[in-house]
């Protein structure tokens, strides 16, 4: 077993290592002025990432296909939002699409 | 103070907020009852979440020390997974304010729900409202349900079960669809996500979705009628509306 020390000492590392990733952007943003076209790009980028942080976690586990009522509850929120249906309706039905699912039985 | 922020987000916002940070708890409930469950001191998920704060990175370094894995590697996997957040800060790092505390304290409560939350608004009064009331709301919600769950064991240890393993993915495309109204965003996403979904199985996490940066030079390179992969799902869906 991992002595508590070293538990801490990582647990530390981990979070000073990911506060300077999330600090890097603020900190670098206040001494320099963005043109437009930069600051366009720059949320043009978090779209893409958070876009495919959507599609590789409601289709992957561990690097394999997560299954059946993941993506499906996933593409039950997304044509729901397309439609322009309530936010809560969309988080809730796609929790409720993969829940059902698995209540009978599929993965 | 429900009234100031009701006024300054509108009841809808505020109400999604809410929503998204009662989920959060659970899974923070959840995270604290798997960990302890494993054989981990009580203390551990309570300080990971106080200090890492970051759901997906807390869950790889836990499940990799429970499974007697190297803390050094821990460590390095728990990075990967959040090196998204040096993007992101660049993305929305003009919403924390002036002054250094504000700037710190915006970029610890910086996770993909609140960079979501604040993208999706218009103007930068209601972006700066919807970062602080979800930064603050998830903080707080995530670190009550780790507790509660690190307590409480497990009573909440399956989430998947009450599919909150597809809610969560449906919360940021919810967030994320009225941006890729834009034509060149949404061929630089649709490019990033096949190359997230082609990476995956090869690389560590946290790396693929890294890679997917780079469809941002697509819409650099600016080819609007260039090759579009049709199987680039869920996103491609949107096209239709336009």
């Amino acid at each position: 077993m991992i002595s508590p020390l070293v538990l801490v000492i990582a647990t530390v590392v981990l979070g000073a290592g990911t506060f300077a990733f999330r600090f890097a952007g603020p900190a670098l943003r206040s001494r320099v002025t963005l043109s437009d076209r930069v600051e366009h790009l720059m949320a043009t980028a978090a779209v893409v990432l958070l876009a495919a942080l959507v599609a590789t976690s409601a289709l992957l586990a561990d690097g394999e296909f997560a299954g059946v009522a993941r993506p499906a509850g996933v593409a039950v929120g997304g044509v729901l939002a397309w439609r322009k249906a309530p936010f809560v309706l969309v988080v809730v039905a796609a929790a409720a699409t993969a829940a059902g699912l698995r209540l009978l039985g599929v993965p | 103070m429900w009234r100031t922020l009701t006024t300054r987000l509108g009841p809808g916002l505020l109400r999604d907020i809410v929503l998204v940070c009662a989920a959060d708890g659970l899974v923070g409930a959840s995270f604290g009852a798997i960990t302890v469950g494993s054989g981990l001191p009580l203390w551990l998920p309570m300080l990971l979440s106080l200090v890492v704060f970051a759901g997906a990175a807390q869950f790889m370094f836990v499940g990799l020390i429970a499974s007697g894995g190297n803390p050094i590697a821990a460590v390095l996997a728990g990075l990967l997974v959040n090196a998204r957040h040096v993007p992101f800060g660049f993305a929305v790092g003009d919403v924390f304010g002036r002054g250094l505390v504000r700037r710190a304290v915006g970029a610890h409560l910086m996770i993909d729900e609140t960079v979501a939350f604040a993208l999706a608004q218009q103007d930068a009064e209601r972006r700066r409202a919807a970062f602080w009331t979800c930064g603050v709301g998830l903080f707080v919600c995530w670190n009550v349900g780790v507790v509660a769950g690190a307590f409480g064991g497990t009573v909440i240890s399956d989430t998947d079960a009450f599919g909150l393993d597809a809610a969560f993915p449906a919360v940021l495309l919810a967030l994320v669809l009225p941006s890729l109204k834009d034509r060149s965003t949404r061929l630089a996403a649709a490019v990033g996500v096949v190359i997230a979904l082609a990476t995956s199985p090869l690389l560590p996490a946290g790396v693929p979705v890294l890679l997917a940066l780079a469809g941002v030079l697509v819409a650099l390179g600016g080819t609007p009628d260039g090759p579009r992969d049709p199987a680039s799902a869920p996103q491609s869906r949107s096209e239709d509306a336009t």
